[in-house]
């Protein structure tokens, strides 16, 4: 029967097509992040070592935004809900450990006083777990436009929240005097403080690479391109999308955690919409659904901000440009253009 | 006459002012294949869309099994044995053949919310989707990315898809839409291999319909207007008239 739709020629065609799909084990998105992550091992600590502390704080602060920006991936590329609020889980995250050294410090409710890191984890990743769920299970019923501008309201919800609570310094902002205390690891050290951000990132990376290619990941990534068709298969969309976002909003409340014991000093600016904004933009313009695209994204970012913000305040401007052109002319964003460049199909 | 499998009491549904179903009356027995036939604009998606839950309907009952799905979400109906195709082929464009069956066949096996271990090197999803490629003839393709594929294997996906659930009704919205003559023979010579299959089918080639129905229902402006086995409705002069009339 099959010789009947398939002539020999082509049948030979496909045969060849599948071992060249065989063949091709390390597609050049790995080779990339392969290359990305040794990079990120090997050359912040030799900045460190040779003097050069301020870089090692940059690629800390990179690693940080990668892990938020990888976040947002899962739900953004992989499930393609254009949320436009991460930046309170970030906040939120970040907060999570101010607050409790705040009254760790200054008195005041100490069921929650602790300059603990076991508890600020937890902590972060447990409140923006549960925001998640809330925000989630609204936003989630609306599609397109209406879940970008849904989502956007609910962080500027919890920015507004912050700013009107003069405790925490209101939009002037919260000084953590006291990093979170961590058995054996002190994150006053920069040094270990990158090291926990990259191991953190290395997780983070392993984690949406398992999830995206489970069973739960493979449900996720066809109602993106085919809602209709999800459900009438029999997945309630809706139950695996609340999942997905949950798990991406504490993810990223775990890298807000981690920038409120790098930054020591947290404002209700860093989830302002903006913010939230930067965050698509190095998920979109590194390669959205791609595993290693928003690092990618994410350095680009950074480069040009430390670069660019020497010589003009505009610095957003080239940056703009590049996304436009990115999103024109390169499906994929930077991640994709590579894979093209190298002649080799996305694949992960 | 055995029990039927689906049942259609006085099915209606407006949009606006044009009534798509009209007081629809149906019924599928076991293991037939039963043809919906009508003119462009009779509603004949319309109906099969309220049978899987897409579109809820205004007034009627719909009764599975003994069970009234009337209200039923589409994905729960799934899960109660109602498999549909889709006219406009309907699928996941990036991903492999294999995968789009793959998810099909998860979706038959209960909740998918497993994280961790992956789903493209897991025998219990790889080996039942390559059963029924093997079935409509695609297995040569399980590797090929769906947006490879040609019209008519598109077409004989998307009935792989719909086999891949082992459902109780499949609901084909006209599989053959699209395809040349050959390859419609071979989706008729398909649709015959699959035996015991209870199937509700929308077509427009009217020479696969006689050659597949058992039973064949006329859907005009949105009513049937009559059932019957294939030469009863040949006969039948108000069918002629507002149906087959018009092309012979």
């Amino acid at each position: 029967m099959t010789e009947q739709i398939a002539p020999k020629e082509q049948s030979a065609q496909s045969e060849a097509n599948t071992a060249a799909r065989r063949s091709r084990r390390l597609p050049p998105s790995t080779l990339i992040m392969a290359a990305g992550l040794l990079f990120l091992a090997i050359v912040p600590p030799l900045a460190y070592f040779t003097g050069n502390e301020f870089w090692l704080s940059i690629f800390t602060r990179l690693t940080i935004l990668s892990i938020a920006a990888v976040s947002l991936n899962l739900v953004l590329g992989y499930g393609g809900l254009v949320s436009f609020g991460h930046a309170a889980f970030l906040g939120l995250g970040a907060y999570a450990v101010g607050i409790p050294v705040h009254h760790a410090i200054n008195g005041e409710f100490e069921s929650i006083a602790t300059t603990n890191g076991l508890f600020h984890i937890p902590m972060a990743v447990g409140v923006c777990a549960l925001y998640a769920l809330i925000t989630g299970a609204i936003s989630l019923r609306t599609r397109g436009v209406h879940f970008i501008m849904i989502t956007m309201a609910f962080g500027q919800m919890v920015f507004f929240a912050i700013v009107s609570i003069e405790t925490y310094g209101g939009d002037d902002g919260l000084t953590i005097y006291e990093r979170s205390s961590l058995p054996a690891i002190s994150l006053d050290n920069p040094l270990t403080l990158y090291a926990v951000c990259f191991v953190s990132l290395l997780l983070a990376l392993y984690l949406v690479h398992r999830i995206v290619n489970s069973r739960f990941g493979m449900v996720i990534r066809a109602a993106k391109g085919n809602e209709e068709r999800i459900r009438a298969l029999g997945f309630n969309a809706y139950a695996y999308r609340l999942l997905a976002y949950v798990i991406s909003g504490s993810m990223c409340g775990y890298a807000g955690a981690l920038l409120g014991n790098f930054t020591t000093f947290i404002s209700p600016e860093m989830m302002d919409w903006t913010r939230s904004g930067e965050l698509m933009f190095m998920v979109i313009l590194g390669g959205a659904g791609s595993l290693f695209g928003p690092v990618l994204g994410a350095s680009v970012f950074l480069l040009l901000e430390e670069v660019m913000s020497d010589f003009t305040i505009y610095w957003h401007l080239p940056f703009g440009i590049m996304l436009i052109l990115a999103v024109l002319f390169v499906r994929g964003g930077i991640s994709g253009f590579a894979d093209r460049l190298l002649g080799a199909k996305r694949d992960d | 006459m055995t029990e039927p499998l689906l049942r259609v009491q006085g099915l209606q549904k407006r949009f606006g002012g044009v009534h798509a179903t009209d007081d629809v009356n149906l019924n599928v027995i076991p293991s037939e294949t039963h043809a919906i036939i009508g003119p462009n604009g009779a509603g004949k998606t319309t109906l099969i869309s309220q049978l899987s839950g897409q579109i809820l309907p205004d007034a009627g009952k719909i009764l599975f099994d003994n069970r009234d799905i009337t209200r039923l979400p589409a994905y729960q109906r799934a899960h109660v044995g109602i498999a549909r195709s889709f006219q406009i082929t309907s699928l996941f464009m990036d991903m492999t053949v294999q995968d789009n069956v793959a998810l099909a066949v998860q979706a038959h096996q209960g909740h998918s919310f497993r994280l961790w271990r992956p789903a493209r090197s897991d025998d219990h999803l790889r080996a039942p989707a390559l059963e029924p490629l093997k079935t409509v003839g695609l297995h040569e393709r399980a590797d090929w990315t769906v947006s490879e594929l040609s019209h008519g294997e598109r077409r004989q996906l998307e009935m792989a898809m719909a086999l891949a659930v082992a459902p109780k009704l499949m609901l084909l919205d006209e599989p053959m839409a699209g395809m040349g003559h050959e390859e419609s023979m071979q989706m008729v010579d398909t649709l015959k291999s699959l035996g015991d299959q209870t199937i509700l089918l929308i077509e427009h080639d009217m020479d696969a319909v006689f050659a597949l129905a058992d039973r064949i229902s006329v859907l005009v402006y949105g009513r049937i207007v009559a059932t019957g086995t294939p030469e009863e409705i040949r006969s039948n002069d108000e069918v002629r008239r507002a149906y087959l009339g018009e092309a012979a």
